[in-house]
């Protein structure tokens, strides 16, 4: 196998108050090859966008990196310093964030503000950069017209396009998106959905997508990640979780969704909600919410065990407790 | 809504019934004719016992109708009655509040509709004072431990003793129905009431949703764009799009075999979970700003069946099967499909895909 694009090497990431530490990614590890799509999921406040913005080195105090190296093409991006990062952010890799109204300056033309991101990572000529604007701007299905237009003349939809051509504007080889799709209605979001993996496919960029929603990865991401409680609880291939998921949480997630074809089914939910991060539950940290909890979870840590190609954090896999401890 | 079909089908009496409902918002200034159309013509009928989903993107409509039925606006045309009496007539306080009580809304964003600074036993106590003015503080406290408890906010007595901040999303959305409770109604308005929700949670409020109709007897005009949801809890659904109901129906009926191109799109851009396959679609899913509208089918930019009639002629709803209706020109009556021609229904793959693709992506350019 290759040298992955991306290597998340045991990151864990705290947010430092006065009150207590909490750790909102704990030892997390996770590799990602050029051209693959990795998904995300899990509820508000597992630790997901903070992973992300840990890979991104996006985060601000109080929170910080604790321990582990984010590897991007051999180079360690924990070690690097701000204006040593300028050089690789953006150009070769980039954020979508999820709310695109606030993350466009409601002030500016789309244009001038692909100017700006240009003019920030590279000395271009004004006409590169007109090119190069309406030429993402085409990818992404706005006509190059609206380089003039303001966010707010645009569509919710548009402007996540429009966040989206900004974020192709250096062909980078990594794109991070965090819930792009979670503000659009159904139409929208898989027409947006489409998009990325058409683009994705064309420029061979790899992609790790955050989402609260299992359906959306669910058609485009090869890769799926499952967080808890700011640990990975089953990571694996999409088709195989999504046919067989193993850890209970998993599978509650699944059958949180009604579905509008096939048979009725009851929703089951997860009871409960995701625990407080500063006192993580003893053991397994799903086990309060649990419904096939045993004795053991309550004071056992489980790993990650391996099953076929996916990995799994619960002691129903573990060979043996031996294995678990 | 006015289809004998559907009276027939239906025996419990009607609780809410809006004839012709119009609102429209001037944008722009006192002197602008820049007039949004949010909502036309629409014709819906809430019976008891009933629990009907108004789905269809933002900018449908759907909120501005819920609104309306709360009497927060007041329509531009059409009217709403509430057991045979015209909601026009209401003009004392005194009916007004009768009138909120019987029929509560429940809202999106269970974060900001909650005062932050009062513990959640206030707004609930504070509708017991207002609704029921006959019962003495002792009973208020025990009707609110009897409705929190009811939504699944148990040790009630603990929980009404809490502020907003120390409860979960989830938590506060019941806090929302509870307060609905309270007030014994007969109609409860839940505009979007999951869709700020984590989807772990969201399973427990549709459940409540179901639960509650079953325990009180109340019905809910349960408003959202997610139409698995809707399946899953509503008995009825009504698809809006641009203002207009489009399509109306028993669920399972308009589900499986939806009439209006409108509806076989929405339901084909349905993700779910459990299917391998990509949903296949060019169509960028804007829908459009109703602006100064002209005659005709709003849907017909996007649509791939649209013929010149659609461009000349709204298309009224017209019965297609027992208590179905659609509001499209080429759409065929159920008895009618087995010629195949036009609109057929979405159960026949092959025909599906074929409805999605011919889709163009009109909307994006499309901006106003």
């Amino acid at each position: 196998m290759p040298e992955p694009l991306l290597e998340v090497d045991d990151v864990s990431v705290s947010y430092l108050t006065d009150a207590a530490e909490v750790g909102a990614v704990d030892h997390v590890s996770l590799a990602l090859h050029t051209g693959e799509f990795l998904g995300i999921v899990g509820e508000s406040g597992c630790g997901k966008s903070t992973l992300l913005f840990a890979i991104a080195q996006l985060l601000s105090p109080p929170a910080a990196i604790t321990s582990g190296r984010v590897v991007f093409r051999g180079q360690d991006l924990v070690q690097l310093t701000e204006s040593e990062l300028r050089h690789v952010r953006w150009r070769d890799y980039s954020v979508v964030m999820q709310s695109a109204m606030n993350a466009l300056n409601p002030m500016k033309s789309i244009g001038a503000q692909f100017k700006d991101t240009m003019r920030a990572h590279e000395h271009v000529s004004n006409e590169a950069i007109e090119a190069r604007s309406s030429e993402v701007l085409r990818l992404v299905g706005i006509d190059s017209a609206h380089l003039d237009s303001y966010p707010h003349q645009l569509s919710g939809g548009m402007r996540q396009r429009a966040m989206i051509a900004m974020a192709l504007l250096f062909t980078p080889q990594l794109v991070i998106m965090d819930e792009p799709t979670s503000a659009l209605d159904v139409v929208a979001q898989r027409s947006l959905m489409t998009q990325i993996k058409d683009l994705q496919q064309q420029f061979g960029f790899a992609v790790i997508f955050v989402t609260h929603d299992m359906s959306v990865i669910a058609h485009y991401s090869d890769r799926v990640m499952v967080m808890y409680a700011g640990q990975v609880a089953e990571i694996g291939a999409t088709r195989s979780i999504f046919k067989q998921p193993m850890h209970p949480y998993s599978k509650g997630l699944l059958d949180a969704f009604p579905s509008v074809r096939g048979p009725r089914r009851p929703l089951i939910g997860i009871p409960g909600s995701p625990p407080d991060l500063s006192r993580p539950p003893t053991g397994c940290r799903f086990h309060p919410r649990c419904s096939e909890v045993m004795p053991k979870c309550l004071t056992i840590e489980p790993a990650l065990y391996p099953v076929g190609d996916t990995d799994v954090r619960c002691l129903l896999f573990a060979k043996s407790l031996k294995d678990a401890v | 809504m006015s289809n004998p079909a559907n009276a027939d089908a239906d025996d419990n009496a009607v609780i809410l019934q809006s004839i012709g409902l119009t609102r429209h918002f001037r944008l722009g200034g006192l002197l602008s004719r820049r007039i949004l159309h949010a909502v036309d013509d629409l014709d819906l009928v809430i019976h008891e016992r009933e629990i009907i989903a108004l789905v269809g993107e933002s900018g449908s409509g759907k909120t501005t109708v819920a609104r309306l039925l709360a009497m927060i606006y007041p329509p531009t045309r059409g009217r709403i009655t509430y057991r045979g009496k015209s909601l026009h007539s209401l003009r004392s306080r005194k009916d007004v509040l009768r009138y909120r009580g019987k029929v509560p809304m429940v809202f999106q964003d269970p974060y900001s509709a909650m005062n932050p600074v009062f513990r959640v036993s206030h707004g609930v106590m504070r509708n017991l004072k207002l609704h029921r003015p006959e019962m003495d503080s002792a009973q208020r406290r025990a009707e609110a431990e009897r409705v929190f408890d009811m939504v699944g906010l148990n040790p009630a007595a603990d929980m009404l003793q809490k502020f907003p901040y120390e409860m979960s999303g989830g938590q506060r959305q019941r806090v929302g129905f509870a307060q609905a409770l309270a007030v014994q109604p007969e109609l409860i308005l839940a505009d979007e009431p999951v869709s700020m929700l984590d989807v772990s949670i969201r399973a427990g409020i549709l459940n409540l949703m179901a639960n509650l109709r079953a325990d009180t007897g109340a019905s809910i005009l349960y408003i959202t764009h997610d139409i698995a949801s809707a399946r899953y809890v509503a008995d009825r659904i009504v698809v809006m799009y641009a203002g207009h109901a489009v399509e109306q129906g028993p669920t399972e009926v308009v589900l499986s075999q939806p009439k209006h191109p409108y509806t076989q799109l929405l339901l084909s851009a349905v993700p779910d979970p459990r299917e391998t396959a990509a949903p296949v679609s060019a169509d960028s899913g804007e829908p459009p700003r109703v602006i100064n509208p002209t005659e005709g089918c709003r849907f017909r930019q996007r649509c791939p069946y649209a013929i010149d009639e659609c461009a000349r002629v709204t298309p009224p709803l017209r019965p297609m099967g027992p208590g179905h209706d659609a509001a499209c020109h080429v759409a065929v009556p159920e008895s009618a499909d087995a010629d195949g021609i036009a609109v057929a229904p979405s159960a026949d793959p092959a025909v599906a895909t074929r409805v999605v693709r011919g889709l163009g992506g009109h909307g994006a350019e499309r901006a106003d």
